[in-house]
């Protein structure tokens, strides 16, 4: 049975419990995003929209409007909905496929434009969806159905370090973070400063999440929590790496 | 500032892309986006310019996909919002142009045909039409308005915002280089002021009200988990775009009951057919005339009327066979005695050729 009290108000109760995998990084960044469209009581003015890949499963999980559009192109849909209604609070939710590869376009034309929408990309080291392929994020030496000996930056590129790209060509009032599944109060606080300064009207806000992925890695929950806390965060930095005022948390 | 851009009946002088901004103008869209290609840049250089005054917006995005899916944003926050694009951009627009299909979003576009394959060239051609009609991996759920005129460039992207309001398949005025750029006159109305009545553009999402308790939230998708559900969500748009056809498809027909050979064209070639038909009656050769306005959805029903009449035809297009492939499969099960085809890909008609072939075979 469904307790509803644990949920966010926001939250569509009659699509939970929600479709991610167990010990998938969405439900816990959901939940707090829930937690913070209750607090913020925005819930009548929000748009939300999703990618393709995992994130497109929370097409119908909150009672908010909610857009699924293609794989990369959340962030345009989501400035063309700010663009024609500014009223409206719009959230790009996706994956580091469409944030950093196939959307990577959009999603550097709308910071260097400082689109007053936020994005959100879970970074979960691979694409989930079509079965654990290497993502921009994937990290060095890292097995995945298309890196299966390992991840060679030489050929294959190192890891898209997206806040740090962003916080480089975002103008003045954009906020700019890197959270983690591992750190649920700090990730709780950068989404909830991401979307007050979407109300502020500051400029983009953007924050990545550091999510996991147990169904494609092969891990136990052990595992899969080591590999999250201490195995991505050496290579991808938690903090704040743009505030309106510049003064960041680290 | 002042909510009607055009006020009484103005004759005008001007290219077809400024036709075409104003006619958006007076439609009452109220946000352009757009990437720059050519032949379509005026549109976005005479839009710029006019927008601001009449308190309209406008966007100029990183690419053609951004282009299009912003607009498609615009719409879903409930404003008439539009695009335009040639050649490799409408290639890149196929995507979401598909979306908006598949979600019913009354898109509304000019598309200024350039010469194709590939970047080909930025003046003429009408080779984009089997890209605008059936592009995408759809089912061509699109109308597809092929302008001849400056006149109706403004007519039908007028038309094409109630078209698409109403019925919620994205809309195109397909034009070419040709029309975008040259100046001839038209008439600019207010389409209010003769009586049109527009059709008011309505939110899909943000609407007034607690989404799940005073209303159910906006849940908008394209993605489906197994094949009945996507059966059961598409089969039904299939079945209101063949109930929307006969509402919408337009055509031209001229000289066809005792005509001995007909000229089907269409674009801004059936000028060169309908004169050519003109000058050969005068010489007391029995030519018809036929073309389609809309493309999509194809005028099946009229053109194997008219081929029950005569069905001996000249196709003249300036593509290999684009708008021959939708003339055959109109006439499938029709008795056609003769298709005689010339296919200029990339290059335009005159009046004379075609009378010199009519002449030369008769």
């Amino acid at each position: 049975m469904v307790n509803n009290l644990a949920m966010p108000k926001s939250w569509n109760a009659d699509t939970k419990p929600h479709k991610f995998c167990p010990g998938c990084g969405h439900g816990i960044t959901l939940k707090i995003l829930g937690e913070i469209i209750d607090e913020l009581e925005i819930q009548d003015r929000l748009v939300f929209g999703v990618d393709i890949g995992c994130s497109l499963l929370a097409w119908d999980f909150f009672n908010v409007d909610t857009v699924q559009t293609h794989h990369g192109r959340t962030n345009p849909v989501m400035v063309g909905i700010k663009r024609a209604n500014p009223e409206l609070l719009c959230i790009a939710y996706m994956g580091d496929g469409g944030g950093y590869a196939i959307g990577s376009q959009h999603l550097v034309n709308s910071a260097f434009r400082n689109e007053k929408i936020m994005a959100i990309v879970i970074n979960n080291c691979n694409y989930g969806m079509t079965g654990g392929q290497m993502a921009p994020t994937t990290l060095p030496g890292q097995k995945t159905e298309t890196s299966p000996y390992g991840r060679d930056p030489e050929t294959m590129g190192s890891p898209t370090l997206g806040p740090e790209m962003v916080a480089a060509i975002a103008p003045a009032g954009a906020y700019v973070a890197r959270a983690s599944i591992a750190n649920i109060r700090q990730l709780k606080r950068f989404l909830k400063k991401a979307v007050e300064n979407q109300i502020a009207g500051n400029g983009f806000s953007f924050v990545e999440v550091l999510s996991s992925c147990p169904t494609n890695w092969r891990t136990n929950a052990k595992q899969t929590w080591d590999y999250v806390e201490k195995e991505m965060s050496k290579y991808f930095k938690t903090g704040e790496f743009r505030t309106p005022d510049e003064k960041k948390e680290a | 500032m002042t909510d009607k851009p055009i006020q009484g009946e103005k004759r005008v002088f001007m290219t077809g892309n400024e036709a075409l901004a104003w006619a958006a103008l007076a439609a009452k869209a109220d946000i352009m986006y757009g990437y720059p290609i050519t032949p379509q840049n005026e549109v976005m250089h005479y839009w710029t310019r006019l927008a601001p005054k009449y308190g309209r917006k406008f966007l100029q995005t990183e690419d053609e996909l951004s282009a299009g899916f912003t607009t498609i944003g615009g719409i879903l926050a409930g404003r008439k919002a539009f695009s335009a694009t040639a050649g490799p951009g409408t290639t890149l627009f196929q995507e979401p142009i598909s979306m908006a299909e598949m979600m019913r979003i009354p898109l509304v576009m000019a598309i200024m045909q350039r010469g194709g394959p590939s970047t080909a060239t930025v003046i003429y051609s009408q080779q984009e039409v089997n890209m605008v009609t059936y592009g995408g991996n759809g089912e061509g759920w699109r109308v597809v308005y092929s302008t001849a005129t400056h006149q109706e460039l403004y007519d039908y992207l007028i038309k094409s915002f109630n078209t698409a309001w109403t019925y919620r398949f994205p809309t195109f005025v397909l034009a070419d280089g040709y029309q975008a750029k040259m100046r001839e006159p038209l008439v600019m109305y207010d389409p209010e002021e003769r009586g049109m009545k527009m059709v008011e553009a309505t939110p899909f999402v943000g609407l007034p009200g607690m989404p799940g308790k005073d209303r159910p939230a906006a849940h908008l998708r394209n993605t489906f988990s197994v094949e009945e559900e996507l059966y059961e969500a598409i089969i039904p748009i299939h079945q209101e775009y063949e109930a929307m056809i006969d509402h919408v498809v337009e055509w031209e027909e001229e000289d066809v009951d005792d005509a001995e050979v007909i000229i089907l064209s269409h674009g801004v070639v059936s000028r060169a057919a309908k004169a050519a038909k003109n000058r050969l009656r005068e010489k007391g050769y029995k030519v018809g005339y036929f073309r389609p306005i809309t493309l999509r959805p194809f005028p099946e029903k009229q053109l194997q009327r008219v081929a029950a009449k005569c069905n001996n035809f000249l196709l003249a297009e300036s593509a290999l066979g684009q708008l021959a492939r939708l003339v055959k499969e109109a006439l499938f099960n029709v008795p056609v005695n003769k298709l005689e085809t010339i296919y200029k890909p990339g290059v335009g008609f005159t009046a004379e050729e075609l009378i010199e072939k009519i002449e030369g075979t008769r």
